[in-house]
């Protein structure tokens, strides 16, 4: 009987918290955002990363947004069109949409923003199949293309196509350094009114945004706090209600032991970050692919995530995240096998010589980043010792040294951090096509890998507009690589966001935080 | 006449020391390996070497060293700091609105220590072997001898978290909807802990410097002769053996005012402080070299006009100095 009663009850309060999760919105209250970065400016049309992302996504809507399911959702753009041969997308922009300064959103606007970002964003791969933009009328756009692209619909994402005002950012100069990337107008949820640079930005919501009803935050007010303790101190005591991109191990778990605050790795999908340890195939002996498998087998991948990163992270297997549509797991595992190491070490011509040592190699790390970074690379260095390599931890004092070092091919090994942005187009390729080996630039081919093979699939799937066929492409060099291991993938970064338990329908799409929070509320 | 004559060639000195100051420092970043163009390069996500070429150029960093030198003295004499390639603004305006936090929590900090080292040493000078002359020492020893980074942790741990009367960053509360003289509450407010945590360290500093100049004081000819006139016991103590005890305390101010400011990056980074020691840091992260030398020139700047003061402090307490002359 109690039982019963004890069920029936369950099943009230299911069915009862069934009903909040339904309810209507609450508009109103402000929420704080701690964030350790200090955003360069706030245009994400010419800047990628985080800081930037964050906000920008905020103030400037794009052509389209997604889902946590990868699937493409309207936004500035109502409805839109592939041709069947790929060749053209077209775009119908809703009419109700202006900019915060008053101006209505047109297609204009639209051809103006995809030629700036073409011209002048990092990703080059991400546009360069875009020969022309039509403007038809002014809520039709039509983008021509020199062949398909299949990553055009990801592109168009709110972190990466933010459509600028053509009144504003037209009158000729500079788009990189323009005064308005300090006082930007979009046609976001909501509109920077105020910039107190290093120390805080507020985001007020703008009250003749498209999507009706919302936002339905009133403010969101980022505070920049560089210290990591301080951050936490701030969410327990709920000064902020949310943090996102925390990566260091004792910040994750202290947050998850948190009351107050649920904390989720939901809503990295798209940025797909890895952690890997990269090899300088130009350099001996590491050319040598026996060298590379000895060290894939010599390091305790293992032992990496349950101890070090006691259990945060996610294993990365090959260069595409899980989680993402085009991943395999069918490939080379390199399981712990030390005895395997040196029986491919004698294979490749190194036997250990009188003092235990076969040869010497540097690893490099990117400082300020212990948990993913430093540990590893000490870790490493005993690990290797044990099959008969010595060596040596290259500490640099900041990111400029171990950019250059890297970038120039100055190095032995190094571990490394690279993201994927959503579509191994936009991200991927750059680190494995042969021509993108470029001396002085980083996160280009630094790890100088040259396989022919690859290089056509890479190329086939750039223009393959088939899923299905993409996705055997992928397959395909996914074996490859991880096979000839120009790399040994170690993590997925666990990159976590914890929010404050009375905020409802948190940022968890693919693109997380850097997703528009116009239908983020308070539920108190 | 000799008073102003002396200011001038302090002043005319210091712009020398200037010059060699700002010449080092430009030869020093410019000597450290890492190239800020490829730093913006990274920042945006990895970059073609079109991109690149056009950021060197931009910003003149394809040009020699001495011409860039040359050029740099040339637009600092005409007050143009140059352009913040990282932060996307003139250097000058950076400073300008980082430059009052750090002065407030400077002078803040220094003004502690001070008040408290002074009366913690004028007070155990005076029993120097009475208990409370032992705790002194201990306490001050402590706070001497702990990292400013850990000292500010525990703070915010205590009077942040544990105890939570004091916020944990910032410099106000963001935004909010007060008077001036609520403004003023609020920025002492979120100054404390941050100014408590430099002043910790240099509180036994100065404890121990007035206390050793106290008791040296107390025991000179001329207090002897105070005391014999029949002066009482503060006047003889605060009119007559501080004063001189002072000028010790006067020369490590000014010798201090340099480390507070290299203190200060640290408690800004813990206290998120939007002052000129966390710009520096970003800086140097970020090789943004017009904004780390614009802050290099300040602080030069600040610390030389604060010798020069000291100086003139001097003569004031202690007429029988002469500076400069």
């Amino acid at each position: 009987m109690r039982i019963l009663k004890t069920a029936a009850i369950a099943a009230m309060t299911a069915w009862l918290t069934a009903g909040t999760a339904v309810a209507e919105p609450k508009p109103g209250g402000e929420l704080v955002i701690a964030s350790s970065q200090v955003p360069r400016h706030f245009n994400g049309a010419v800047q990628s990363g985080i800081a930037t992302a964050v906000a920008s996504t905020q103030i400037f809507a794009s052509p389209l947004r997604f889902d946590d399911q990868w699937n493409p959702q309207p936004y500035l753009a109502r409805s839109w069109e592939v041709a069947p041969d790929g060749l053209s997308v077209t775009l119908h922009l809703v009419e109700n949409a202006v900019f915060h300064d008053g101006k209505p959103v047109t297609s204009e606007d639209v051809a103006f923003s995809i030629g700036v970002i073409k011209a002048n964003h990092p990703f080059q791969t991400m546009l360069a199949p875009v020969d022309t933009v039509e403007t038809p009328d002014a809520h039709t756009v039509v983008i021509r293309l020199s062949k398909p692209h299949p990553a055009l619909l990801l592109a168009m994402s709110p972190p990466l196509m933010p459509i600028l005002p053509k009144h504003i950012y037209g009158d000729g100069q500079d788009v990189k350094s323009h005064p308005a990337n300090l006082a930007p107008v979009g046609s976001g949820p909501f509109k920077l009114t105020e910039y107190k640079q290093g120390e805080y930005f507020v985001l007020e919501k703008f009250d003749k945004y498209f999507m009706p009803g919302r936002p339905y935050l009133d403010r969101i007010v980022t505070r920049i706090v560089p210290d990591e303790n301080n951050r936490l101190i701030m969410l327990e005591r709920g000064e902020t209600g949310m943090l996102s991109y925390v990566s260091g191990v004792r910040e994750i778990m202290r947050m998850k032991k948190m009351d107050n605050v649920e904390a989720t790795a939901k809503g990295y999908d798209a940025i797909g970050p890895i952690n890997w340890l990269a090899f300088n195939t130009g350099k001996p002996p590491l050319d040598n692919v026996k060298v590379r498998k000895a060290i894939a087998h010599a390091v305790d991948r293992g032992f990496i995530l349950d101890k070090l990163m006691g259990g945060t992270a996610t294993p990365a297997l090959t260069p595409i995240m899980p989680g993402t549509p085009f991943y395999t797991d069918d490939v080379e595992r390199y399981p712990y096998d030390p005895a395997a190491a040196e029986a491919l070490l004698d294979e490749a011509g190194f036997p250990k010589k009188d003092d235990g040592s076969r040869f010497t190699l540097t690893i490099d790390y990117i400082p300020n980043s212990n948990d993913q970074q430093r540990n590893l690379a000490e870790y490493i260095r005993p690990q290797l010792a044990k099959v008969g390599i010595t060596v040596v931890v290259r500490a640099a004092p900041d990111f400029p040294t171990w950019a250059q070092r890297v970038g120039s091919h100055d190095f032995d090994l190094t571990m490394d951090q690279v993201f994927n942005w959503a579509d191994p187009v936009i991200g991927v390729d750059r680190t494995y096509l042969s021509s993108n080996i470029r001396k002085g630039i980083i996160w280009s081919n630094t790890q100088q890998y040259k396989n022919a093979r690859v290089d056509e699939i890479l190329a086939q799937a750039a223009s393959e507009m088939d899923v299905e066929k993409r996705k055997a492409l992928y397959a395909e060099f996914q074996k490859i690589v991880v096979d000839e291991v120009p790399i040994l993938y170690v993590n997925a970064i666990p990159y976590h966001s914890a929010f404050d338990k009375r905020l409802r329908n948190t940022p968890t799409t693919i693109w997380g935080p850097s997703s528009p929070m116009d239908e983020m509320y308070w539920d108190k | 006449m000799t008073i102003a004559f002396g200011l001038l060639r302090r002043i005319l000195n210091a712009c020398l020391l200037l010059a060699i100051v700002v010449t080092l420092n430009f030869t020093l970043i410019h000597a450290a390996p890492g190239d800020p163009a490829e730093v913006i390069a990274g920042e945006m996500g990895g970059a073609t070497a079109e991109i690149l070429a056009e950021i060197r150029a931009r910003y003149g960093l394809d040009q020699p060293f001495t011409v860039q030198l040359g050029a740099y003295f040339g637009r600092i004499i005409q007050g143009d700091f140059g352009y913040s390639f990282y932060f996307n603004e003139p250097v000058l305006s950076l400073i300008l609105q980082r430059l009052p936090a750090t002065l407030l929590l400077v002078s803040a900090a220094l003004g502690l220590s001070v008040i408290v080292g002074v009366v913690m040493g004028v007070i155990s000078a005076r029993r120097p072997r009475h208990i409370f002359s032992h705790i002194v020492t201990a306490i001050s020893l402590a706070g001497y001898s702990a990292p400013v980074f850990w000292t500010g942790l525990m703070l915010l741990l205590l009077f942040a978290s544990l105890w939570p009367i004091f916020p944990t960053s910032g410099m106000s509360r963001v935004a909010a909807s007060y008077g001036p003289f609520g403004y003023v509450l609020d920025v002492a407010h979120h100054l404390i802990l941050p100014a408590a945590t430099l002043a910790i360290v240099y509180v036994a500093q100065y404890s121990r410097l007035s206390r050793t100049a106290m008791i040296d004081a107390l025991d000179a000819d001329y207090v002897r002769t105070a005391r014999a006139k029949g002066l009482g016991e503060g006047r003889v103590v605060f009119k007559h053996a501080l004063r001189n005890a002072l000028i010790p305390v006067v020369t490590v101010v000014g010798l201090q005012f340099g480390q507070l400011f290299a203190g200060a990056v640290l408690v800004e980074t813990v206290y998120a402080w939007p002052g000129m020691g966390r710009l520096v840091y970003e800086s140097i992260l970020r090789r943004d070299y017009p904004t780390l030398l614009g802050v290099l020139f300040f602080s030069a700047v600040l610390v030389m006009a604060v010798n020069i003061l000291t100086d003139l402090v001097y003569r004031l307490i202690d007429p029988r100095i002469r500076t400069g002359g």
